[in-house]
């Protein structure tokens, strides 16, 4: 990672475990009331969402806050970005303000690369999902709630077997996550019907099924995928009710996991069609800690991003 | 290069340190060490050590200051050291910080910022192998291995076993 | 005016001194001296390059091109004929419309400016736009294209094949199925995959394609492909000219040259429409050029103001500008791999696109008595492509910073030197048709 976060691609798979590590140190400190650490005053982060995405803004804004940055949230739904002003425009006006990190949710893949290649700012940019692209801080949270169950896991996800349900086609979560963890060892097999399954699949480095119910025999970890219904009326798929089915993670499926198994999911769930009540509910459901989780790896990161020296080469008082 | 202190001067150095931290606090039962990593933590270890060996075990801990320092910016980012705080805590105890040299003040001025984010002790003590002076803050160490005169542009490096092989404190001329 | 062009080296590797006045070769010799003299320094002269695909973007959006501007890059890329696609505002579909941009090109006088017609009305697929009216306009309109849209119903696009006839029209469609396309951002395989990009089958470019011939074939009428990018669609095209069906096809220089690896980092100015292909599919485009499956170079010259590229992926418009750079690219993507030969290079960018279009003073060997629509190269020297130096008033070319081979030096128009140097001259008394 050098001066940016905005693919898993970014990242060697020692970074990543950096990162976790960080992370690690970072949840000894916030066990009990936690007061904020002063690593980052001084510091302006600013939170640019282009789509709605309350949870993950806060998860941002509190890793910020935490740190004591000064947090400015730029919500475009509504603001003069949605009456035309360009990415560029709003870039530039960032710059003005002094940004030194911006952390980026936007509806267009690459639009997070576009903002840090196109020199319009010079600041880290932090993509926090990009259309169907990726969504990096997700997939280093997710790494961090399975290592927190694996314990054995520490270097590497050497031996580790991981499932991940659903819709492949337009997530950005499973595509950070076949980076990350394949990046660090675990075997992955992504499963999913045909039609949302990405037509260049056979170059990554995955197992395909598309029968969930072989897929998730003596797997370590279930991740199911956010299923949208607009899907439905794109003819991806017949009804919910057969993708809930074929696709979903009901009582049956999770009673047939090992008993270590974890499920996880990156939310918000839709109950009932990818996950039932049960599942999303049941003591291997690790959904609550992953939000948990969100804060301290998005601290670490922008720690490991802004922790350092000044771009500017500025010296501090 | 010179060295100022070998491994058997490094080992009297700490033992005495012990003995003046069970004369100053009148005996161990409230005394918890921190050291602050890398090289404190060790010497955090060693000094609980010979406090087991001449009266009895104290917890010992570690703490990392670096989300806490004022140089961030004009460094690379470091990744994070272990904190370990020892069971029990220190709220209201009487923590020993152990950190291997003393210069500018400003670690110690972290670590007791970092101290204040894990509790409210009774008091917070210092103790250094070396003080070589230069100090840019009002702090000063409870317990000195060697006070070792320096100018400022030498750079005083601490060996110690546990990683770098040998025990010993060398001198070096700055650039 | 009379010119001579002292030292020119012909295909056959002759240097000879050519004399031209009237608009015409007047001698082709040795110690030839009248008129302005023109050292062509042993550069090679060929036939005036012809396009068949490009966009003037006037009238509507002179903002990004104007008949002028882009006659300017036309001939500082050494053509002499380009035929302005209909797809501006308004629409290219009635005759006033085709004739206003031949006068525009008449008026700049730097290259002949032919329209094309639309084939609907307003591009917009429903019904025939009125095709005779345009052919018998002063603009003489021979193409038809909806391009920038797929004439996509089957039978509008059955009925333009046929009525066309009437006139020995031709119909370029652009392939391209709409309902396979939705949102579509990229070439769909392996990079899309990864990118999160919506994928653009090439299914539904040869659905086209496979369709078009078939009808073609049943109606007895000329059909032209625009833009091909697949393997597939050559593999179609050539057994459509297997089966004597008369189709002719087009490939771009960008298309011989770029794979959709280059939009891994979202820069704009790699989409285009149809998409950046896999390079599989760039060595079957240069088989079939140099085969002759794929009869021509077309351009699609796509002007766009920096705006509408300076934004995101998703967001930014389709096209790159290519008149300056097509000779290069093709010169690099053809002759450097010495799979054509430069005789193969002017039939592909001359004299083919002028056959298929009737351009009858266009596209003649370099001969006594030819019309003197003429470009002087010189395939020694090579140049790096400056988008701020481009004549065409937009800078969206994925070529920048690129080291070309070849350099036009001189382009003269139906008799006059529009291009001396590599620099726009002046104003010719105009051509026609």
């Amino acid at each position: 990672m050098d001066k940016h976060l905005l693919s898993i691609n970014d990242l060697s798979a020692s970074e990543a475990i950096q990162i976790l590590n960080t992370a690690s140190e970072l949840s000894k400190i916030s066990d009990g009331p936690m007061k904020k650490l002063p690593t980052l005053r001084g510091r302006t982060v600013v939170n640019l969402f282009f789509e709605d995405s309350t949870r993950t803004r806060i998860s941002f804004e509190s890793a910020a806050k935490r740190l004591s940055a000064d947090v400015i949230n730029f919500s475009a739904k509504g603001s003069s970005v949605s009456k035309g002003e360009s990415l560029k425009d709003t870039a530039q006006t960032l710059q003005a303000m002094g940004a030194d990190a911006v952390v980026i949710r936007h509806g267009a893949s690459g639009a997070a690369q576009r903002l840090a290649d196109s020199g319009w700012i010079s600041a880290c940019v932090i993509n926090a999902g990009d259309g169907t692209h990726e969504h990096p801080t997700q997939a280093l949270l997710d790494a961090y709630t399975i290592r927190s169950k694996f314990p054995d896991l520490t270097e590497n996800f050497n031996g580790l077997k991981v499932a991940i349900v659903g819709d492949i086609l337009h997530s950005r979560v499973a595509r950070s996550n076949v980076l990350l963890l394949t990046k660090l060892g675990a075997k992955v097999t992504l499963v999913a019907p045909p039609t949302l399954i990405p037509v260049g699949i056979s170059n990554w480095p995955v197992e395909v099924s598309y029968d969930l119910d072989q897929a998730i025999k003596n797997v370590d970890v279930v991740m199911m995928l956010r299923v949208q219904s607009e899907r439905m009326a794109a003819s991806f798929f017949p009804s919910e009710r057969e993708y809930s089915r074929g696709y979903g993670l009901d009582l049956a499926r999770l009673n047939s996991l090992n008993s270590s198994t974890i499920v996880m999911h990156p939310g918000p769930m839709n109950r009932g069609l990818e996950i039932s009540a049960e599942s999303a509910d049941s003591h291997k459901s690790v959904v609550l800690a992953q939000v948990a989780n969100g804060v301290l790896i998005r601290m670490a990161v922008l720690y490991q991003l802004l922790g350092g020296a000044a771009l500017t080469g500025e010296v501090s008082a | 290069m010179a060295t100022v202190l070998d491994a058997g001067e490094i080992g009297r150095a700490l033992k005495r340190i012990a003995h003046e931290i069970i004369e100053h606090n009148h005996g161990l039962e409230n005394v918890v060490l921190l050291g602050i990593p890398t090289r404190g933590a060790f010497l955090g270890t060693r000094i609980a050590n010979f406090l087991g060996e001449i009266a009895s075990p104290v917890p010992v801990g570690t703490l990392d200051i670096t989300l806490h320092r004022d140089d961030l910016r004009m460094r690379p980012p470091r990744p994070l050291l272990p904190t370990n705080i020892p069971l029990g805590g220190i709220e209201g105890r009487d923590v020993v910080l152990v950190d291997d040299v003393l210069f500018s003040g400003r670690t110690i001025r972290a670590a007791l910022d970092a101290i204040g984010e894990i509790g409210r002790p009774r008091s917070v003590q210092l103790a250094v192998l070396v003080d070589r002076g230069h100090r840019e803050l009002p702090i000063r160490a409870d317990y000195v291995g060697k006070n070792i005169p320096t100018s400022s542009n030498e750079s005083v490096r601490v060996h110690l076993s546990e990683i770098d092989g040998n025990d010993s404190v060398e001198i070096t001329a700055g650039a | 005016m009379k010119y001579t062009i002292k030292n020119a080296r012909m295909l056959d590797g002759a240097v000879v001194d050519i004399e031209i006045a009237n608009g015409v070769i007047a001698n082709i010799g040795n110690g030839i001296n009248s008129g302005e003299i023109i050292d062509a320094a042993s550069n090679l002269v060929i036939p005036g390059l012809v396009d068949l695909h490009t966009h003037l973007r006037e009238p509507g959006r002179e903002d990004s091109e104007t008949v002028e501007t882009g006659s300017a890059a036309a001939a500082k890329g050494g053509f002499t004929a380009i035929s302005a696609m209909a797809n501006t505002f308004p629409v290219a579909d009635t005759a006033g419309v085709v004739e206003q941009v031949f006068r525009l090109g008449q008026e700049a006088g730097l290259c002949d400016v032919f329209p094309i017609g639309a084939v609907t009305s307003g591009l917009e697929g429903k019904k025939l736009a009125e095709l005779g009216a345009m052919a018998n306009s002063k603009a003489q309109v021979r193409i038809f294209s909806d391009d920038g849209k797929c004439v996509s119903d089957p039978l509008l696009m059955r009925r333009a094949l046929e009525y066309v006839k009437t006139f020995n029209g031709i119909i370029a469609q652009h392939a391209q199925e709409p309902a396979l396309t939705v949102g579509s951002q990229m070439n769909e395989g392996i990079v899309s995959s990864k990118l999160g990009l919506t994928g653009w089958p090439a299914v539904a470019e040869e659905a086209i394609i496979a369709r078009d011939i078939l009808l073609a074939e049943h109606v007895g009428s000329r059909l032209h492909i625009c833009h091909l990018t697949t393997a597939g669609g050559v593999d179609l095209v050539r057994f459509a000219k297997s089966r004597g069906i008369s189709v002719t096809a087009e490939v771009t220089p960008h298309h011989l040259l770029l794979t959709d690896e280059l939009v891994a980092n979202y820069d704009p100015v790699f989409k285009v429409n149809p998409p950046l292909r896999t390079e599989n599919d760039v060595i079957a485009l240069r088989k079939g050029l140099a085969d002759g499956t794929i009869d021509i170079v077309g351009t699609d010259h796509a002007p766009h103001p920096t705006e509408d590229k300076d934004c995101e992926w998703q967001s930014a418009a389709f096209g790159m500008v290519g008149l300056e750079t097509a000779l290069s690219v093709v010169v690099k993507a053809m002759i450097e791999t010495n799979l054509m030969n430069w005789e193969d290079l002017v039939d592909r960018m001359s004299i083919a696109p002028a056959r298929i279009a009737g351009y009858s003073k266009h596209g003649q060997n370099v001969a006594k008595g030819s019309p003197a629509n003429l470009t002087i190269i010189d395939t020694a020297a090579t140049w790096i492509v400056d988008r701020n130096r481009l004549a065409s008033k937009s800078k969206n070319t994925p070529f920048a910073g690129m080291t070309m081979p070849t350099q036009v030096r001189h382009t003269f128009l139906n008799g006059q030197l529009v291009l001396k140097d590599s620099q726009i001259v002046q104003k010719s008394n105009g051509g026609s048709n």
